[in-house]
């Protein structure tokens, strides 16, 4: 047994004291929201909840699944992320196999072309008129189609796929194998961890995804969740920026409570909290296979 | 090696159809992927040009008149420009100085860790905030912050204290920003030196026991070492993004009073070319922007490639 000096127990005390710390300051303000959901109004304002629920009850819940616009709204988000996620991983695939093919000719020059649009941009006011050229502005499709390629994500993906045994590949090309059928057959079933890294990295950002919808989207009944989250959360009260008079006297007449606020917060956040222990590891997975070109 | 001197030798056009022939299916395959890139990357860029334009949707690109650099010079007197370089500049320095060295820390105390739930429990929960929407993160930050009905300013008048309106006073809004900013990034951010911490060879660590070192010695003199060459990537890469500073939290988090310590070039983008629908000027701030992003991302990566001999690509 090693004698472990005093120095040393102070020093592991303090890592975990650190790592408790960081623990609470990071959960408690999800702790403090789901009881908050579950806590009466009027506990809240007078400031009795602090960690559990206060008066419980479940009003808030009830309001917000009274709430259709809501349903609606996740209902979008869901088609977003369906349809979004499928274009994307399907585009992304595409444009990585040939891209990890060292034998392909035009590798380097598209790599570059594709990399360049990663330092710069024409940014946000061309990409709005472009939408609005091709007649994107106000349709679903102006929230999946132009950030289907993520550079990044193609990146990332051929890195994986330069990493599989390159004998395989070779074998089947002496074989009359088409490159099709390489990519189908041999190179996406070993790549199974890397394509779902890839999902959940189109999925999330499209979940969590606000602005495209904000600069696109007039129709209210085309909402994405996040934008209906922003009405609830953000524009509840009369200060803010965007909000118009008219609908800052509206807003008043109507003021939302405290706990449906809560609410809504859980009732949105919940699916990613729900899959996330499951799918933390591909999420960090992606962070290393990044990190090997980073 | 053989091969490729041979081909060498063989007429381009042949060489051409060779590889044409090979690569066919490769072609097919990419072709939708770069066309996006092409219509959803490269035609904006094209787009610009009307940073140099009135321009005017009716008429088109080819139809507006040209001003030059108008806009720009607009821009660079107007009241506006000093003071969003400065919140810019000033809200990416915070988050650097505040929010950089927290996930070094946290990958080094996280190492020195030896009981494993434990550390798995930290390190799940503390990559959550990640996951949550820019949204959700502001619309808690409202709630807790309500001058009446706030967690925060419960408990500053548990304290004897005042309420404090946090979100209509400016001096406080760059501290939100930044403090926000590091709990929801912190743990993710610790992901990639934890790879470093791992990637240490743990002789060294079994030689400085045998030595006597106390576990702070090890960290200074091996720990630290090993991981300052990530530790300095990490670094360059982002000082190259001190322009660039997201208008998501901000457009959700400022309003007309806190509006001259939280707006910055992109949200002034946004507010100006957007929502006000100056197309010309917004897209020549835009402009302004991107070309300082891209010399400072470049200049960071050959930095970079200096110090380590391996580029980002």
């Amino acid at each position: 047994m090693k004698r472990v000096s005093f120095g040393d127990k102070v020093f592991t005390i303090f890592c975990y004291f650190f790592c408790v710390l960081l623990f609470i300051v990071t959960l408690y303000p999800f702790i403090y929201t789901v009881s908050g959901s579950f806590s009466g109004n009027i506990a809240l304002t007078r400031g009795d909840v602090w960690l559990f629920p206060v008066d419980p009850t479940l009003e808030a819940y009830k309001a917000v699944f009274n709430d259709e616009s809501i349903w609606t709204a996740y209902g979008n988000t869901i088609w977003y992320v369906v349809v979004g996620t499928a274009i994307g991983l399907v585009l992304t695939i595409l444009t990585a196999y040939p891209l990890s093919r060292r034998t392909f000719a035009a590798r380097k020059p598209i790599s570059l072309i594709l990399a360049f649009t990663m330092f710069f941009s024409g940014g946000t006011i061309p990409l709005y008129l472009l939408v609005q050229q091709l007649g994107l502005l106000d349709t679903r499709w102006s929230i999946v189609l132009p950030g289907a390629v993520s550079v990044w994500n193609v990146i990332l993906m051929r890195t994986f796929f330069q990493s599989l045994p390159e004998e395989l590949i070779e074998a089947a090309t002496i074989d009359g194998c088409s490159e099709f059928r390489i990519l189908l057959q041999i190179v996406l079933p070993l790549s199974m961890s890397i394509i779902a890294v890839i999902i959940l990295y189109i999925a999330v950002a499209q979940w969590n995804g606000f602005f495209s919808a904000l600069i696109y989207l007039r129709d209210p009944t085309k909402y994405p969740l996040q934008l209906k989250l922003r009405e609830v959360l953000i524009q509840y009260d009369t200060r803010n920026m965007e909000n118009n008079p008219g609908a800052a006297f509206l807003d008043q007449q109507k003021q939302i409570g405290i706990s449906v606020r809560h609410a809504t917060i859980i009732v949105s956040i919940l699916p990613i909290i729900c899959v996330y222990p499951f799918l933390q590891k591909y999420f960090v997975k992606g962070v290393m296979v990044g990190a090997i070109k980073g | 090696m053989e091969n490729q001197l041979a081909v060498t030798n063989v007429p381009f056009s042949v060489r051409f159809m060779r590889a044409w022939r090979r690569d066919k299916l490769l072609w097919l395959l990419i072709t939708p992927g770069l066309l996006f890139v092409l219509v959803f990357a490269y035609f904006p860029m094209y787009g610009l040009v009307i940073a140099f334009q009135n321009f005017s949707p009716y008429k088109g690109i080819g139809g507006s008149t040209w001003v030059g650099f108008a806009h720009f010079q607009d821009f660079f007197q107007s009241s506006d420009f000093w003071r969003l370089i400065k919140n810019t500049v000033l809200i990416s320095l915070y988050t650097l100085i505040f929010g950089f060295p927290i996930p070094i820390l946290l990958a080094i105390v996280l190492n020195e860790i030896n009981t494993k739930w434990f550390k798995r429990v930290v390190q799940t929960v503390s990559y959550l905030p990640y996951f949550i929407s820019v949204v959700v993160v502001c619309g808690m930050i409202k709630d807790f912050l309500n001058p009446s009905t706030g967690v925060i300013n419960h408990f500053i008048e548990l304290l004897g204290g005042e309420p404090i309106y946090f979100l209509t006073r400016p001096e406080y809004f760059k501290p939100i920003y930044v403090i926000s900013q590091i709990w929801q990034t912190m743990g993710w951010n610790s992901i990639i030196y934890l790879a470093a911490v791992a990637g240490i060879d743990q002789g060294l660590y079994e030689a400085a026991t045998i030595d006597g070192a106390s576990r702070i010695k090890m960290i200074w003199h091996i720990t630290l070492p090993s991981i300052l060459p990530t530790v300095s990537i990490m670094l360059i890469m982002n000082m190259g993004s001190i322009l660039s500073v997201g208008y998501e939290k901000i457009i959700l988090l400022y309003n007309d009073a806190t509006l001259s310590s939280a707006d910055v070039i992109s949200t002034y983008v946004y507010r100006r070319g957007l929502v006000q629908a100056e197309y010309s000027f917004g897209a020549a701030v835009g402009l302004f922007q991107n070309v300082i992003n891209f010399t400072l991302v470049v200049a960071a990566n050959y930095i970079v490639r200096h110090l380590t001999e391996s580029s980002l690509w």
